[in-house]
């Protein structure tokens, strides 16, 4: 029991002691300045009015809102906009410029690239992956390289990028098909063909009689010495990159059943300036081309060529 | 001084075999600084005692009232000491960021600029980048270290003299003397009731506080931006949301901590003082009262009718009345005692005019204390900065600050860092070359742009280089950038190695093209298919 008798004044400190005593331990009443309650009074007060204010007592699958209506998913929200409204200045100037024109302002081009990317990352991965070095294994080509198969300036790969290869959802598709020639060349003449395919490229002997044969089946799209034709989407086989792989294994399979790879078109799905952006990303992995000095014209010729090809090529499969 | 001693230990009969003895200072009452509160419940207790003594926890003061602390006027050479380091310190800080320094175009021309937006921070001729930040660690190691130094030199004189809170309150208890009078004027004045004048006196010292608590906020954003643009912006209304929260908010701690916490402040928020009490001992430098010359107390009448019963405290108070923290420096070492001086001017001036020798309050250490109570001469103050923690410290420091300045003096304004790209690791192009690619920072550190020359070391010949601005047609052995003033320029560089050559480890090598010829070099791999 405390009580008035055991308060005393402590001699070594002169502070008095609040009156208890524990098996001869006692305790120095050194009082607070009061200020020091005011302060938690304080904070209590504004624990009060915060718990109004904001979102504060969790309930079972959310939490009280507070007045004011804030959190921190409106907050993100906010920032988003505000990062959304701050590009919109950029965009309206890539939108304005011409595709061809925009590595002549570097600021445009680096921020056409830097949003590519990001737009790269979303959309397109998926096939071409992280590092855009595409699927040997299912004919995913690289973007990385110098080797084009529908043509590597912007304004070809922007077309690309706009209505897809072999799309059937946009009309102005680029398509082109190539025959099997199973069936029609027997087994060694196609690896005669395979064999001459891969000496243009030095990966072997050259073979006469493939010669031939590529002269009167293959050269009509992919040129006499190999080099194809980005106009009509003929790969270049004089080189050392090859879509479906350059094994003579390969080759033959690719002579007998070509594969023809789909890439869908963006326009409608990505708007322009996306789809512009996207273009001088791909442009900018460092096998991007120059636009010839003559061909500058808004929309490149290849179409109708490649179209006229397809339908040609169609015809003779068909036929 | 000798004689003096001597004469002290035959009136003051200290007893070293057992302690000092404290029963003088206190007396039988409690100490003059909890008295009133102590009788006060001590009263109200017994009143209560015989009454009920259930509720007597209640009754008992768990909190005191503060109570205002007013110093009373002093003049000395400590007093002179702290008037300037108070004008230097705060000319130190209102000045500093008005002060110009060229830097050519490129960079601000603000001598102490913490440009948080851009990263940087320039401090006269030093720029620091963030990279280079374990230079402001070791500013801040130095700076405290710095303390430990002080501390064990001289005490607590960085409580003393230069702490801002110190200076601060400094100043506001001048203008308390400007507008109020001296102690006696200001403590009646805090008990009189609320009349007109009353008000009108403490809206004109308010409003003064205030006015210095807002130039003071206003002065720590200059150091974050260019001093005249961010004045004319705040003005005008035109300076960012964070510059008027950071005035509002430090004017407002001015005014509360400066103004009205004070003393409470050093006693019962700041941490320094409990880190210090244990980094003082028996041989730092303290401000303390020689109670084996001044007990026992006794006026200097009373004296000279006993003579040699009384010591030479005539009890006058002074020193308590001078003390800007309010405590009585001859109840010993205290937390509150922030060793400004200000007793010793006191003590001393009384000394002098009761005709007694000065130091009766004076800067020694207690172990010194305990040496001259026993008859030993009395020692200089300044012997005690000879001690091997000093110099220990004073050592560390110096190294670190030594080191610093030999990173400073030796850094290059040139810097290239290469990440090779690892999705493709390699590329092969068309006609059977192996192309790489990396990305290259080049860091420009001087404030003007300049040309720097990537070439390629150590691949065989028919290597060649191209960027993301350089075509392939221009690709070339050595290629050169332009970097922008007091910036690090990202380049995406390809490498490409013709057909039929290999190549397995190389270095980029950095030139700058300028009288410097500052480079730097940076290892990197090349990537090559595996077969074939």
């Amino acid at each position: 029991m405390m009580s008035d008798q055991h308060k005393r004044i402590d001699a070594p400190t002169g502070t008095e002691t609040v009156g208890h005593e524990w098996d001869g331990i006692e305790e120095l009443n050194t009082p607070l300045p009061r200020w020091w309650l005011y302060t938690f009074y304080a904070c209590i007060a504004f624990a009060a009015v915060y718990v109004v204010l904001y979102p504060a007592w969790p309930l079972i699958d959310r939490a009280t809102a507070g007045t004011l209506g804030w959190s921190s998913r409106g907050e993100l929200a906010k920032e988003m906009s505000a990062a959304d409204a701050a590009r919109q200045g950029t965009f309206a100037k890539i939108a304005a410029t011409n595709i061809e024109a925009l590595p002549a302002s570097p600021e445009l081009m680096q921020a056409a690239v830097a949003g590519g990317a990001a737009a790269f990352k979303v959309n397109c991965v998926q096939c071409h992956g992280a590092g855009a070095a595409g699927y040997q294994e299912f004919g995913y080509p690289n973007l990385n390289d110098n080797d084009w198969i529908w043509g590597g300036t912007l304004t070809d790969i922007e077309y690309t990028l706009t209505n897809g290869i072999r799309w059937e959802g946009a009309d102005a598709t680029r398509v082109n098909y190539m025959p099997a020639f199973e069936g029609v060349l027997d087994t060694g003449q196609v690896n005669a063909v395979a064999a001459h395919v891969l000496s243009l490229s030095g990966k072997a002997k050259g073979d006469a009689a493939g010669a031939t044969l590529f002269a009167e089946n293959c050269a009509a799209c992919h040129g006499p010495a190999g080099a194809g034709q980005p106009a009509v989407g003929a790969p270049a086989l004089n080189d050392a990159i090859w879509l479906y792989g350059g094994s003579q294994a390969a080759v033959t399979k690719q002579i007998l059943g070509p594969r023809h790879g789909v890439m869908p078109a963006w326009q409608g799905r990505l708007d322009p300036v996306t789809i512009k952006m996207l273009a001088a990303y791909v442009h900018s992995r460092g096998g991007g081309q120059q636009a010839a000095p003559a061909a500058t014209p808004a929309n490149p010729a290849p179409t109708p060529a490649a179209s006229d090809v397809a339908a040609t090529t169609k015809a003779e499969d068909d036929g | 001084m000798m004689a003096d001693a001597n004469k002290a230990i035959d009136r003051a009969a200290p007893q070293p075999a057992q302690g000092r003895d404290w029963s003088g200072a206190l007396g039988n009452t409690p100490a003059p600084a909890t008295a009133t509160g102590a009788t006060g419940a001590t009263g109200a207790a017994g009143a209560a005692g015989a009454a009920d003594d259930d509720h007597d926890l209640l009754r008992t003061d768990l909190y005191t009232k503060g109570k205002t602390v007013h110093n009373k006027r002093i003049d000395g050479p400590f007093r002179r000491f702290k008037w300037l380091v108070m004008v230097v310190t705060l000319a130190i800080y209102y000045i500093t960021p008005w002060i110009r320094w060229d830097r050519g175009t490129f960079a601000p021309d603000q001598a102490v600029l913490i440009d948080l937006a851009h990263r940087r921070f320039y401090m006269f001729d030093i720029e620091i980048w963030p990279h280079e930040f374990y230079f402001v660690a070791g500013m801040l190691i130095m700076a405290g270290i710095g303390l430990f130094i002080i501390t064990s030199a001289v005490g607590r004189a960085w409580c003393g003299y230069a702490c801002p809170q110190t200076v601060w309150t400094d100043l506001f208890q001048h203008i308390d003397r400007f507008f109020d009078g001296d102690r006696n004027a200001r403590a009646r004045l805090d008990k009189a009731p609320w009349t007109a004048s009353k008000i009108a006196r403490r809206g004109a010292k308010w409003a003064v506080y205030l006015t210095i608590s807002f130039w003071t906020g206003g002065a720590w954003i200059m150091y974050f931006a260019d001093a005249p643009t961010l004045t004319y912006d705040f003005w005008r209304g035109d300076a960012a949301p964070i510059a008027y929260a950071t005035v509002a908010i430090l004017t407002g701690t001015t005014f509360w901590l400066g103004g009205f916490m004070r003393e409470q402040v050093c006693i019962y928020m700041c941490p320094w003082p409990r880190i210090q009490t244990a980094m003082l001992d028996e041989k730092s430098l303290i401000v303390t009262y020689k109670d084996w010359r001044g007990e026992q107390r006794g006026s200097v009448k009373k004296a000279a009718k006993n003579p040699d019963q009384f010591g030479d405290c005539i009890d006058c108070l002074q020193c308590v009345a001078v003390c800007p923290t309010g405590i009585d420096i001859r109840e010993g070492q205290q937390i509150g005692c922030i060793t400004c001086g200000l007793c010793i001017d006191a003590c001393d001036r009384v000394m002098k005019e009761v005709g007694r020798p000065r130091g009766l309050i004076d800067y020694a250490t207690l172990e010194q204390c305990k040496a001259e109570a026993v008859g030993a001469p009395a020692t200089p103050a300044w012997k005690a900065l000879l001690r091997p923690r000093i110099f220990i410290y004073f050592g560390v420091w110096g190294a670190i600050g030594a080191g610093l300045l030999f990173a400073l003096g030796t850094r290059t304004h040139t810097d290239l860092t290469v990440s090779a790209d690892r999705n493709p690791p390699f590329m092969l192009m068309k006609d059977g070359s192996v192309r790489n690619a990396y990305t290259l920072r080049l860091r420009n550190m001087e404030t003007r742009p300049r040309d720097m020359e990537v070439a390629l070391t150590g691949l065989p010949r028919g290597a060649v280089i191209w960027t993301d601005t350089v075509d392939l047609e221009n690709a070339a052995p050595v290629q050169v950038i332009n970097v922008p003033a007091n910036e690090t320029k990202l380049v995406r560089a390809y490498v490409m190695l013709p057909p039929g050559v290999a190549a397995d480890s190389f270095s980029f090598r950095l030139t700058s093209l300028d009288e410097q010829r500052e480079q730097d070099v940076a290892e990197t791999t090349f990537a090559m298919p595996e077969d074939e």
